[in-house]
């Protein structure tokens, strides 16, 4: 059902079957406004297939209870599904220690969670944080309202004009006070791939840990934490066809232990005295609460699905898919690419002159094609790129050229009306 | 397209396109921006106010057709109203984008905008322009916004 590793029906000899992956993904058989639904706003957030929606449901009408304490069967199952999931996290992102591996409600809260944690601790007045210009806003307001709170700088890699960063300007913001390094491993608004394990070692040559934003990056290609030699890494079950609400921060274990608990409550500590209290171990320090147990589980059933296809297929056909659209988009009057970095995944952003993004993305919805129109919670991007807001259409596993023929179709409407 | 027509009635286009009363207002007493953070649209409006009478309407900014439209249409129906009744057309404009569509009597071509009911993430689009228009008949200063 979901290794269907055959000639693409529409032509292209990609290795991947998206046109039967399809049929794994209920929601995506049906109509809007009378015609057929053409779903390419991944970026924002995936479908999911049926292995991810039966998996939650048979937790929770089977399996499920609270986790860590109970003594009782249910319990048991549910811990060990929760456990199991971390096991499974740390395999995908082949992290060398289960330890690893800390569950979040997603990529904001992971970076959040450094920013707290590790950037509460070591970094201070007049230190230096470098980001870069592409990032999305959950990786520039936390590290703004640390640099508020202990009156750190934030330096930032700018961009050049095809979207690509500008990596002798990354390597000259290095100095005595660099304190990290936070950078998004694909683009959201760019679809930019950055070189991550090169700016990794140029930030290790200064002694400066890294973390990469990879909420872009995980339903596109493989991704090696140790290969990376990244410092922390994080990402969200919602952006490869699991449930949202559940994600994980990968944090090197040395650096997981010495950093002290962001927040405190139930689950992370080891004893509590009104004396005053100790902190349980890494991953659990960082986990107070009940989390998202069955989410967990459902992220379990998402990355089987997506390793039972093999992402490397996954990105072959995602690649054909973005040449053929980049070509056939690049042919619509008055249509300007946003984003054409030699390296780029699954993100075609564009803007049409004198037409707004949201008169796009209305126009587009009219004809059953879902993209996003606006900022994409990277204000810094439009502002480098002069526009108020682009138009973008995202792809996925189950998108085909067909999809991209009907994006086109449906942006001859845009000029027709707009033109 | 039919419903797309609705949506985007022939009025709605041309103002989008060219837009009336755009641009700086030099005689203007009172001044508003608005902002849309869903999109990132921002305008400013511009009025000049005499004796309880909108005189003069301009506005300024980026935005979809149907906000730039909106705002638009909103200039060439207030100027010349007394403040009150300006007042007046933004609860009728109101309640035909986001109330329950009653078309009040004051709107006149304003009633191109009904068919924005219908499409909730775009009632914003239509109504920034008569927020800021609020907020500067009030002039207090603050910037407003559609969230």
């Amino acid at each position: 059902m979901n290794t269907a590793l055959q000639a693409d029906a529409t032509g292209a000899a990609t290795g991947l079957d998206a046109d039967r992956l399809r049929a794994d993904f209920p929601i995506l058989a049906q109509e809007i406004h009378g015609k057929p639904l053409v779903y390419l706003d991944n970026g924002a957030s995936t479908q999911k297939p049926n292995a991810v929606i039966d998996a939650v449901g048979d937790f929770y009408a089977r399996d499920y209870a609270n986790i860590h304490r109970g003594v009782h069967t249910l319990s048991e199952r549910a811990t060990a599904a929760f456990e199991g999931a971390r096991d499974r996290v740390r395999r995908f992102l082949n992290a060398a220690d289960r330890h690893e591996i800390v569950f979040t409600r997603g990529t904001t809260e992971a970076v959040n969670l450094v920013a707290a944690s590790f950037g509460g601790q070591r970094i201070g007045a007049g230190d230096e944080i470098i980001l870069t210009g592409m990032e999305h806003h959950s990786n520039i307001v936390p590290w703004q309202l640390l640099a508020e709170r202990v009156g750190a700088q934030i330096r930032v890699v700018p961009l050049f004009d095809d979207g690509s960063l500008d990596l002798d300007a990354y390597a000259a913001l290095f100095g005595p006070r660099t304190r990290l390094v936070a950078v998004v491993h694909v683009s959201n608004a760019l679809g930019t791939v950055n070189p991550v394990a090169e700016m990794i070692a140029t930030a290790h040559a200064h002694g400066v840990p890294v973390l990469v934003d990879g909420a872009q990056a995980v339903a596109h290609a493989r991704v090696d934490v140790q290969a990376l030699d990244c410092d922390f890494y994080a990402f969200s079950a919602h952006k490869i066809y699991g449930p949202s609400g559940i994600g994980a921060l990968y944090g090197r274990r040395e650096l997981l232990e010495a950093m002290p608990p962001w927040q405190g409550g139930g689950d992370m500590i080891r004893t509590v005295a009104f004396e005053g209290s100790t902190w349980a171990d890494p991953p659990y320090r960082f986990e107070a609460g009940t989390p998202h147990i069955a989410g967990a589980v459902g992220l379990v059933a998402a990355l089987d699905y997506v390793d039972g296809i093999g992402l490397d297929a996954i990105a072959t056909h995602e690649h054909d898919l973005l040449a053929y659209g980049t070509a056939l988009l690049e042919q619509v009057p008055g249509l300007r690419l946003i984003g054409t970095a030699a390296d780029k995944a699954a993100i075609l952003s564009f803007v049409i002159d004198g037409v707004h993004a949201h008169d796009i993305g209305t126009v587009l919805d009219f004809e059953g094609v879902a993209v996003r129109a606006g900022h994409h919670c990277a204000m810094p991007v439009m502002t480098r790129y002069g526009v108020p807001a682009t138009a973008r259409a995202s792809l996925g596993l189950y998108n085909t050229r067909a999809d991209i023929d009907a994006l086109v179709r449906a942006l001859q409407r845009v000029t027709e009306l707009f033109g | 397209m039919s419903d797309l027509r609705e949506l985007y009635q022939e009025v709605i286009l041309d103002h989008g396109r060219k837009p009336r009363n755009f641009g700086p207002l030099p005689e203007a007493n009172r001044h508003a921006d608005g902002h849309n953070p869903l999109c990132g649209d921002q305008l400013r409006v511009h009025l000049q106010v005499e004796g309880g009478v909108v005189k003069a309407v301009h506005f300024e900014g980026v935005g979809c057709a149907i906000s730039t439209a909106s705002a638009s249409l909103m200039t060439q129906a207030l100027t010349g109203k007394p403040e009150a009744e300006a007042r007046q057309l933004y609860d009728e404009f109101h309640e035909l984008v986001a109330g329950d569509g009653t078309s009040g009597e004051h709107l006149g071509k304003l009633v191109v905008f009904g068919g924005v009911r219908e499409y909730p993430s775009r009632v914003k689009c239509a109504t920034l322009a008569w927020h800021t228009l609020q907020a500067a008949l009030e002039d207090d200063g603050r910037e407003v916004t559609t969230e």
